[in-house]
């Protein structure tokens, strides 16, 4: 592993060397591979990856959220302390308070039987020696921060009353009441339609720079995290394959993954004729071969690549990628890299010919 | 919290090599082209408990048919023996008249399972269709045929089978067709619901986007993805056709002298419970046997038949 | 009342056209008897035409009734009223066995690769099953299999195993291999990619594509991600709330779009380009979806409407109010179904 940059006093969050795996019959389902990173005071960092790659069970081994049956190595220093030190009750001062998290499904987070406006208030009250009735009364002006329509109202709804897109912004409410040092949200909008979406991602933005808190944006969503993240890590097979400033990594990638999925994505601005798609599917986190998680899918896969596994290295200002052959990505377009063709054309004229003979 | 994932990832890793241009490394099994039916054979013969309980099962089928022929007593065969506990010459021991009892076991086993077989096939193959079709097309349909059902079920079993198998009774088949003619009602509330559930399923609509017929919907995927809930209550019925068979022959509406069945014979020993305990025991231990490795059966079948279940892949 | 998606490309023939579809769904109460109590207005006064070869665009939110056009232009479930021709055919008036029999020329392909398939099939079988329903398998149907297993890249060795054995992409590639074994003229794709993650979901956009160019099929593509069908589509019908709102072609929709729903649609969703996203001029509307069971009068986009909010006096508003917009051309170029219509770039 390569060293992690050196925090500096901006840092609030630290995490180095973390290692998560789950025991499975089949053998250790090895989710998080030595993971490193500092999250800055105030910034947004973005992570991004496909499904399983270990997004979530990164940002849950902070929340100390992960099953008792992971085995969870490494650091995660926060304030001072390491995390994975504190004892439950430890823990539960500061999770939700200093480090708050915001699901997929707001449900996880919010109690049907009470209404939100108290719930907001007991987190206000939490924090400030107030009465109950300024308790709510802020919270109806943390509901209008987050662009709820009629607060006065909607303090003294009931979760089930709130269509999810309301329901999410009350939970922002909620986790800005706590005025955290850390939000991560993961997946906080990938439940709700695009409109709610551009809602939500406002609330959001609102809450983060209202409480300065930094926050850590999970999301399958390339698009969201262009417009929200200062900073993006791109995540594969439970390990940061590349690291950077949004604009490092969305215009001079150097890890062919990046690189790929970029040119999976149909663009909205332009028409574009065909899409690369990277062939294949991500690797199974169960008995990984040794070297590149990435080479059975990777055009620039060369031996080496399958013989040893590619460190994060400094590719740039603050920019970092694990690959053997990050020189060559620099500047190259994914069609230039990856196939865009799909069909096997000889199986389908096959089948077209067996078809018309038919006919 | 994440959903564990892990049975689509595991298979993920077998997957890379599927497609084209995925890097020539097969890190995957190669595995030759079978049939469902090897398949669902496959499974099932790994099923440990299943294969113990079927061979034990087939023994005691065998024993029951081509031991008894061999026997050198026939059922019914009165020997000069009256009373004597189990020996060489009567390994099950005789009754008070003499009647060798292990000729008298394995005459009863075979009308038992007789009886069991019948009706766990005809109760299971109405009471399928019957609740399949019913759950399918619901509506009204739906409601008729429940009712009908329902009307079978409220009625007091035992009481009616009696009645039946007083007017119609003696031979095992019209027992057993007593007996099936009300558990067919049993099976049709569970296949009805199991197929209720089915219906909303996705790949239900897929089938009938492709431009399949009712029929084949209810036989290629409702009955195959029910067979699942309905191998286990099967299981279950056939024990509980060996029960009211008993209960009918003690109460005297069942197989009848010269006839025998293992009901038959567990309800003829209860009077001689302390002095001839042989005579209970051994058909007791027959029907015991016999409903645990169906049991067993049931569940290796179940497990087959469900490619999800299985933990055998390679 | 409403036009339909507009003309066709010149020259080719209509393939599938649908007319004025209403789709209503009964909302029962609790209780013993389940009496109806009202009525979901899923599809209401929806028309369009598809040619073939062509890519027709179908998008909106979720619950805007797309999947339920779908069905009914497919006649899975019968049309509350309304009209489909497939060819010269008027299906909403066709028996059930005959349909049946026309199902060989259009196919459904779903969101969810899983739920599906058939969960005991294997794969091979699962391709197999449109072969064997309309009697073809029997003429080499094992090596059509083997074939369209190819062409959506998979490997035919794998026909035995079961679908819980693949991964999303390449279930979604057994439901387009599925689909086209009968060489069916309209595949109906219902949120093809919306469940696979983006590097698969690339393969699965350029199958498609190839398959169109190499088969000259047409597609009714139903997805709630603008991106995707601009991609893929040459015309787009936008659904707000069981209508269409704007439709015509993807250039045009994307370059000039009228009405101010398909303009809150282009500004939400986030380019994935950190320059010009955080550039963007942005239109937002507030608020969540109104319920079907109960639709707003007159303009049924105007509770969320940003144009009704900020820009029109109270006499215009009235006009949003009281009177349904039709679906015309208003001088943008295309119909749109707003009163007020007016094109404007927003990328
Ligand atoms: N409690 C658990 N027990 C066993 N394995 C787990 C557990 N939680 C997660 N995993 C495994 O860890 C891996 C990473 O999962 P994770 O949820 O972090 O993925 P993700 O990147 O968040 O994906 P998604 O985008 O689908 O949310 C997966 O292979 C998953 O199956
Ligand atoms: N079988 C049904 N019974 C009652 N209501 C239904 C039924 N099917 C759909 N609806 C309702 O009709 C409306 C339109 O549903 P539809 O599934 O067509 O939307 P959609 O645009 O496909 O949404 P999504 O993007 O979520 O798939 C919804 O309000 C839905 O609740
Ligand atoms: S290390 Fe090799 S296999 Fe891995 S991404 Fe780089 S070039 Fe590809
Ligand atoms: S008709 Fe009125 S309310 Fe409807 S979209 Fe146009 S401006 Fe908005
Ligand atoms: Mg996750
Ligand atoms: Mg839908």
């Amino acid at each position: 592993m390569s060293p992690a940059p050196s925090p500096t006093t901006d840092t609030v969050l630290e995490v180095s060397g973390l290692n998560v795996s789950f025991p499975s019959s089949d053998g250790a389902v090895r989710a998080v591979r030595g993971v490193d990173y500092a999250l800055r005071r105030g910034e947004i960092l973005g992570i991004v990856g496909e499904s399983g790659s270990g997004k979530s069970v990164t940002s849950m081994a902070v929340m100390g959220l992960l099953p008792n049956t992971a085995q969870i190595t490494g650091s995660i220093t926060f304030d001072g302390q390491d995390l994975l030190t504190l004892s439950e009750q430890q823990l539960n001062g500061i999770r939700g308070d200093r480090i708050a998290m915001i699901f997929q499904d707001p449900m996880t987070s919010l109690n049907p039987v009470y209404t939100v406006g108290a719930q907001i208030a007991e987190a206000v009250r939490a924090h400030r020696d107030v009465t109950k009735a300024q308790a709510l009364e802020r919270a109806v002006e943390l509901l209008r921060t987050v662009r709820i329509p009629n607060p006065e109202q909607r303090v003294s709804s009931y979760p089930h009353e709130l269509s999810g897109g309301m329901r999410q912004r009350v939970v922002i409410a909620i986790a800005m009441a706590n005025d955290p040092d850390v939000i991560i949200a993961d997946e906080p909008t990938t439940a709700l339609d695009v409109t709610v979406q551009a809602q939500i991602l406002d609330a959001l933005k609102a809450a983060q720079q209202e409480t300065g808190a930094a926050m850590v944006l999970i999301t399958h969503d390339l698009g969201v995290i262009a417009g929200q993240a200062d900073r993006v890590m791109v995540m594969y097979a439970g390990k940061l394959v590349e690291v950077g400033s949004v604009e490092d990594i969305f215009y001079t990638p150097r890890m062919p993954y990046t690189l790929g999925l970029l040119g999976s994505l149909p663009r909205l601005d332009q028409q574009s004729e065909r899409l690369t798609p990277i062939p294949g599917s991500p690797p199974s986190v169960v008995n990984m071969p040794p070297g590149c998680p990435f080479s059975p899918r990777c055009p620039l896969s060369t031996p080496e690549c399958d013989d040893t596994e590619p460190v994060l290295e400094s590719v740039g200002t603050d920019h970092r990628a694990a690959c053997h052959h990050s020189s060559e990505v620099s500047g190259a377009r994914p069609d230039e890299v990856f196939d865009t063709a799909t069909v096997d054309a000889d199986a389908l004229g096959e089948f077209v010919q067996a078809a018309e003979g038919q006919a | 919290m994440p959903e564990p994932r892990t049975s689509t990832t595991l298979t993920d890793q077998a997957q890379l090599a599927q497609t084209p241009g995925a890097a020539p490394v097969d890190r995957e099994f190669t595995v030759a082209e079978r049939s469902q039916t090897q398949l669902v054979f496959r499974r099932f013969l790994q099923h440990r408990a299943a294969m113990i309980s079927l061979v034990v099962l087939v023994l005691l089928v065998l024993l029951a048919y081509v031991g008894g022929a061999l026997w050198k007593y026939d059922v019914g065969e009165i020997t000069p023996d009256n009373s004597v506990p189990p020996s060489l010459d009567h390994p099950f021991g005789t009754d008070a008249v003499g009647k060798d009892q292990l000729a008298q076991v394995l005459g009863g086993t075979r009308i038992s399972l007789q009886v069991s077989v019948v009706v766990t096939l005809f109760a299971t193959a109405i009471g399928t269709l019957w609740g399949s079709i019913a759950g399918f097309f619901g509506g009204r349909i739906d409601t008729v045929m429940m009712r009908i059902a329902d009307l079978v079920l409220t009625l007091p079993l035992v009481a009616v089978a009696a009645m039946l198998g007083h007017n119609f009774g003696g031979t095992w088949y019209l027992i057993a067709f007593v007996i099936a003619g009300l558990y067919w009602a049993y099976v049709s509330r569970v296949a009805r619901g199991v197929v209720l559930s089915l219906r909303e399923k996705e790949y239900i609509e897929a089938a009938r986007a492709l431009g399949a017929t009712n029929t084949r919907i209810i036989l290629r995927h409702l009955v195959p993805n029910a067979l699942g809930s309905i191998l286990v209550n099967l299981t279950i019925l056939v024990a509980l056709a060996i029960l009211l068979e008993t209960a009918l022959s003690y109460l005297g509406f069942g197989v009848q002298n010269p006839d025998t069945s293992l009901g038959l014979l567990v309800s003829e020993a209860q009077t001689a419970l302390t002095t001839r305990p042989w005579l209970f025991y051994f058909p007791g231990l027959f029907i015991i046997i016999i409903a645990l490795t169906i049991n067993f059966i049931g569940d290796g079948l179940r497990d087959a038949f469900d490619p999800q279940q299985t933990k055998v892949r390679q | 009342m409403s036009t339909t998606t507009g003309p066709t490309a010149a020259g080719t023939r209509t393939l599938l056209s649908a007319r004025n579809l209403v789709k209503h769904f009964p909302v029962r109460g609790g209780g013993l008897l389940r009496r109806t109590v009202g009525e979901v207005h899923a599809v209401c006064d929806v028309s369009f035409e598809l040619a073939e070869g062509e890519t027709l665009g179908l998008v909106g939110e979720s619950g805007c009734g797309k999947s339920t056009t779908a069905r009914v232009a497919l006649n899975l479930i019968p049309a509350t009223s309304g009209e489909v021709r497939f060819g010269d055919r008027e299906l909403t008036s066709t028996s059930a066995k005959d349909m049946r029999a026309l199902r060989r020329e259009m196919q459904l392909v779903f969101q969810d690769p899983y739920a599906s398939l058939d969960p005991r099939m294997p794969v091979s079988e699962l391709i197999a099953e449109p072969l064997r329903i309309h009697g073809l398998y029997d003429a080499g149907g094992r090596q059509q299999v083997r074939d369209l297993m190819k062409t959506v890249g998979l490997k035919p060795e794998h026909g035995n195993r079961y679908p819980h054995e693949f991964s999303g992409g390449q279930r979604q590639r057994i439901g387009i291999a599925r689909a086209l074994a009968l060489r069916p003229k309209l595949l109906v794709l219902d949120e093809p990619v919306s469940a696979l993650d983006v590097s698969i979901q690339a393969g699965v956009l350029n199958l498609l594509q190839e398959l169109q160019a190499e088969l000259g099929l047409s597609y009714l593509f139903v997805s709630h991600d603008l991106s995707v069908v601009r991609h893929i589509a040459d015309r787009i019908a936008v659904m707000y709330l069981g209508k269409i709102v704007e439709t015509g072609p993807a250039e045009q929709l994307f370059n000039a779009p009228a009405h101010p729903y398909t303009h809150a649609l282009i500004s939400a969703i986030p380019l994935p380009d950190p320059r010009r996203e955080r550039a963007r001029e942005r239109i937002t509307v507030v608020g969540d979806l109104p319920s079907p069971a109960n639709p707003p009068s007159g303009c049924r986009f105007r509770t969320r409407c940003p144009k009704f909010a900020a820009e029109l006096s109270a006499s215009q508003q009235s006009r949003c109010t009281d009177e349904e917009p039709e679906l015309s051309d208003r001088g943008t170029g295309h119909p749109v179904a707003c009163h007020f219509a007016e094109a404007r770039s927003l990328l």
